[in-house]
């Protein structure tokens, strides 16, 4: 989680021009750190190039906007490393 | 390339899914009305038709990859660069490369050559949804056929 947490807090502060120490476990991408999905976009392929993955943020956006899910559940960092953690299982199984 | 009906790449000379790259030929129009003010005396193809002739070029490798179920449409435009000037009469190569695909978008790598010189470059990144309008998806499907859009990628029976 901690080392996930560092590459995504790394992506998102080169992608976005974030300073590093204003991207924390709790902060929710779009609400405290300002990030509109298009650019939230380009993180997801450097997270998929990152680990080897594809994220399925298409997926998501349509359960956000269905009312399944809350945008903190996928986009709260710690919430997305677990996602990204489990996506990287589901690939190694 | 048909300006006046947005058509910007004439005919599909290469495409590979495997690969990830189409190529497409488009001669520019000797004439055209843009040509009275782009520039009086002095006609370019503007930048943003050669930007958007090579979305329309890897466009048509998106389509290929969905089977002509889902259409790309442009969402992000980086690192355009236009290099020269893209003259009337000239006949371009279209190419497009790509690069990634993921969360519902596709990103392409693309360029405009002429006689062997890079005109013109971008990254686009497009967001790729079901047709919007089956008369769309129609017409779009029979124009791809005439252009050489390889059949195989069309759905079956058109």
């Amino acid at each position: 989680m901690s080392s996930t947490f560092d590459t995504v807090a790394s992506i998102i502060a080169e992608t976005c021009d974030i300073p590093r120490e204003n991207i924390k476990p709790e902060s929710h991408a779009i609400d405290d750190l300002g990030i509109d999905s298009l650019d939230f976009l380009d993180i997801a392929f450097a997270i998929d190039k990152a680990f080897g993955i594809k994220l399925p943020l298409e997926q998501w956006t349509q359960e956000v906007n269905e009312g399944k899910a809350t945008t903190g559940q996928y986009f709260v960092l710690k919430n997305l490393c677990e996602r990204i953690d489990a996506l990287k299982a589901a690939k190694g199984a | 390339m048909y300006i006046e009906y947005f058509l910007l790449v004439d005919r599909i000379v290469a495409l590979s899914i495997e690969e990830g790259v189409v190529r497409c030929e488009a001669t520019v129009p000797t004439e055209s009305t843009i040509y009275q003010g782009h520039f009086p005396g002095f006609p370019v193809l503007p930048g943003v038709l050669l930007i958007e002739a090579m979305a329309q070029n890897a466009g048509w490798l998106i389509l290929a990859m969905t089977r002509c179920e889902r259409f790309p449409f442009l969402s992000i435009i980086n690192e355009a660069k236009l290099r020269n000037f893209v003259r009337p009469g000239n006949v371009l190569l279209v190419e497009s490369k790509l690069i990634h695909e993921g969360s519902g978008y596709i990103k392409t790598e693309n360029r405009v050559l002429f006689e062997n010189a890079v005109m013109c470059e971008a990254t686009t990144t497009f967001r790729v949804l079901p047709f919007p309008s089956p008369v769309f998806q129609e017409k779009l499907i029979a124009h791809a056929l005439k252009i050489g859009f390889p059949a195989e990628f069309a759905p079956h029976g058109r």
